[in-house]
């Protein structure tokens, strides 16, 4: 008796020994750790140097293409139907559209979004492609405030593929038995929206598609109003872990966690973050949930919406898209001028 | 030849039949006793007979109910699937209702009206549980230290779940159920009232958690260690030289300077344990009902240092661009 209970315990500690070796998603040692802020203060990244190591690779710029000579004829006058890159020389032109296909569509090549007839607009890819290009000079021309001088291009969200690996739409959730039972707002299920915690799965449709207050932590030391509700501020909460988890980064990278409110005490990051959520209303609401109508029924959400992006749609997973590197300056075709 | 220990009992000294302890007027306890030899190795070997009376069955019905109205309105979150059920089981929920419903008795069931129901049956479990407690002492001739000692845990209970959702105006302010859920809800709790590390209530709190910690651990390993000497029969020994009592006195009077008596350690734990809910329930109370930021509250009252400035200056751009913050 007393044997088999010690084999059965020998046993169960085994087995809930190497389950835990192999199922929770260690991170290998050696740890990089920078502080950024005052000591004490907590300010500091972290990241493996495994991480480190396939981020990198994974953020390498694709082959350059010879530059064109913004000199010489028009797109204009050579093509039909041009309506956006419209203050490009051809030379200019025809390059885009080469890097266009390398940056989204390198296995579908031209015919993704192109008929015999190029001027042709009869495949909706072509519209939504013609939309991006105004949006993403929209980007290089307005939203400097977020993105600098280093810009986006295509290629910031696209990696190569046609959808963008990180786009979101409206979640109502798994499927629920409905009813009389508590439906709990979306609370109580781990999702990669929400950083596998039990807050809201969607939180970026009431803040990056509305405009809902993310501000939930009391402003004076005593009550004054009604203040937000601890519901609320998950949903606020939900939205930071995605913002962390597209980063790659910790609170501490923007906020200096003792008074998560406080500019004063906050990183410059901070600042740059809040631009690009002004910037992620904007361009979800006027250029991608615009887009609904044109898209077949397999690339809409489960409530039929348009996908969206969120920071993860060009962050992927590092502080700067493609580690700071500016493909913009290779291409000016797609930057620092007016949308039309 | 086999010896008797306290912890790892080597010998499990059990009789015959079980012992069915003395006789206390109008307390019937079952008939059912029983031995277990792996329960005898961490306790008594002996299970039963026990006393479940009015209070106990009643307490294990709402009990039961509450746990049933938690369990079945997570399993109708996962669709009825026991897959999803048992695989998001530490994250299911089972949320309070929203803030518009203030604190309405009735909001439908299915925005808060089961948590509703569920907090009544388990407060009433919890509540009938303490009585029996304080009955079954009170039967025994005990003083009655345990009943006041879960009354405090119960304290922070219905501070977290009824007084404050009621002074707030609102049961969105409560602690939804759910094993990860009332975590996330900690968290999020002490940021939006602006950090509850400045709150001197959790302070004192957390001060008398780890110190019930130490205690237990100082205490614990006293017994253990002078257990070679039978000092698990501390009492009996207090008033002889050379006992397990005297020596573990002496460890501490020579290692500290002061040693706690084998009375005194006992209230020390006591009140250490009782005063950390105690203390966090206050704190709990007070947040949200007349500080809503802990950390200014902290600068107000010259409790946050201020820290050297490392970064440029930065200022709130929803002040001077005017976006939605």
């Amino acid at each position: 008796m007393r044997l088999a209970f010690s084999l059965l315990g020998i046993v169960v500690a085994t087995l809930l020994t190497v389950a835990m070796l192999f199922t929770s998603g260690w991170v290998r040692p050696p740890i990089i750790s920078t502080q950024t802020g005052y000591r004490g203060t907590g300010q500091e990244q972290l990241i493996s140097a495994q991480n480190k190591r396939i981020l990198e690779a994974a953020n390498a710029l694709p082959a350059p293409i010879d530059k064109a000579s913004p000199s010489g004829e028009r797109a204009t006058s050579a093509y039909k139907n041009v309506k956006v890159l419209t203050d490009l020389s051809t030379d200019e032109f025809n390059r885009l559209m080469v890097a266009i296909t390398q940056w989204v569509s390198p296995d579908q090549g031209c015919g993704y979004c192109h008929t015999d007839d190029l001027a042709d607009d009869g495949i909706y890819t072509k519209i939504v492609a013609r939309r991006m290009i105004a949006m993403t000079r929209d980007v290089n021309k307005d939203w400097t405030s977020h993105v600098g001088d280093v810009g986006v291009t295509c290629y910031t969200c696209h990696r190569g593929q046609p959808v963008p690996k990180n786009v979101w739409y409206e979640n109502p959730g798994a499927r629920h038995a409905g009813g009389m039972a508590a439906h709990n707002y979306g609370f109580g299920h781990p999702s990669a929206s929400n950083g596998t915690t039990t807050m809201p799965v969607d939180s970026f449709t009431p803040h990056l598609l509305g405009d809902d207050n993310i501000r939930v932590v009391g402003k004076t030391a005593l009550p004054t109003t009604q203040g937000a509700a601890i519901q609320q501020t998950e949903q606020s909460y939900a939205l930071m872990m995605h913002m962390s988890q597209a980063l790659g980064v910790n609170c501490t990278f923007c906020h200096n966690s003792r008074a998560f409110l406080d500019w004063s005490q906050s990183a410059p990051q901070r600042t740059v973050a809040w631009n690009a959520l002004q910037m992620m209303r904007e361009l979800n609401a006027v250029y991608l949930e615009t887009l609904k109508p044109l898209y077949p029924a397999n690339r809409l959400g489960p409530l039929g919406d348009s996908p969206k992006a969120n920071c993860g749609t060009c962050h992927q997973g590092v502080s700067k898209p493609l580690y700071g590197q500016s493909l913009l300056k290779d291409f000016p075709e797609l930057g620092g001028k007016a949308a039309p | 030849m086999a010896y008797y220990q306290n912890i790892f009992t080597q010998v499990q000294v059990r009789a015959d039949t079980p012992d069915p302890g003395v006789p206390v007027p109008g307390m019937k306890r079952t008939s059912w006793a029983t031995f277990s030899h792996l329960l005898g190795r961490i306790g008594n070997a002996q299970i039963g007979p026990i006393y479940l009376g009015y209070l106990g069955t009643l307490s294990l019905v709402f009990g039961f109910i509450a746990f049933e109205i938690i369990g079945l309105n997570m399993f109708a979150s996962v669709n009825w699937d026991p897959v999803q059920f048992v695989r998001q089981l530490p994250w299911l929920a089972l949320e309070p209702p929203k803030p518009q419903y203030g604190i309405k008795i009735f909001p439908p069931l299915s925005e808060g009206g089961w948590w509703l129901f569920a907090g009544f049956f388990l407060t009433s479990s919890v509540l009938l549980w303490w009585w029996r407690m304080y009955r079954r002492a009170r039967a025994l001739g005990l003083g009655t230290h345990t009943a006041w000692a879960f009354l405090s845990a119960i304290w922070l209970y219905l501070v977290l779940g009824f007084i404050r959702p009621l002074l707030m105006g609102s049961w969105s302010e409560a602690v939804p159920f759910g094993i990860f859920p009332h975590l996330d809800w900690t968290a999020a709790f002490s940021i939006r009232y602006g950090n509850l590390f400045y709150n001197p209530f959790h302070m004192l709190s957390i001060a008398f958690l780890y110190g019930s910690a130490l205690l237990f651990a100082m205490h614990g390993a006293t017994i253990l260690a002078v257990g070679r000497f039978g000092g698990e029969r501390e009492i009996e020994q207090i008033i002889d030289r050379g006992t397990a009592s005297e020596r573990a006195a002496l460890f501490w009077r020579w290692t500290m300077g002061f040693n706690a008596t084998m009375e005194s350690i006992h209230r020390w734990a006591w009140w250490f344990a009782v005063l950390c809910p105690l203390s966090g329930g206050i704190g709990i109370l007070l947040t949200g009902t007349v500080v809503d930021n802990w950390f200014l509250w902290g600068v107000m009252h010259g409790i946050a240092p201020e820290y050297p400035h490392v970064f440029a200056p930065v200022v709130d751009p929803a002040l001077t661009t005017g976006g939605a913050p």
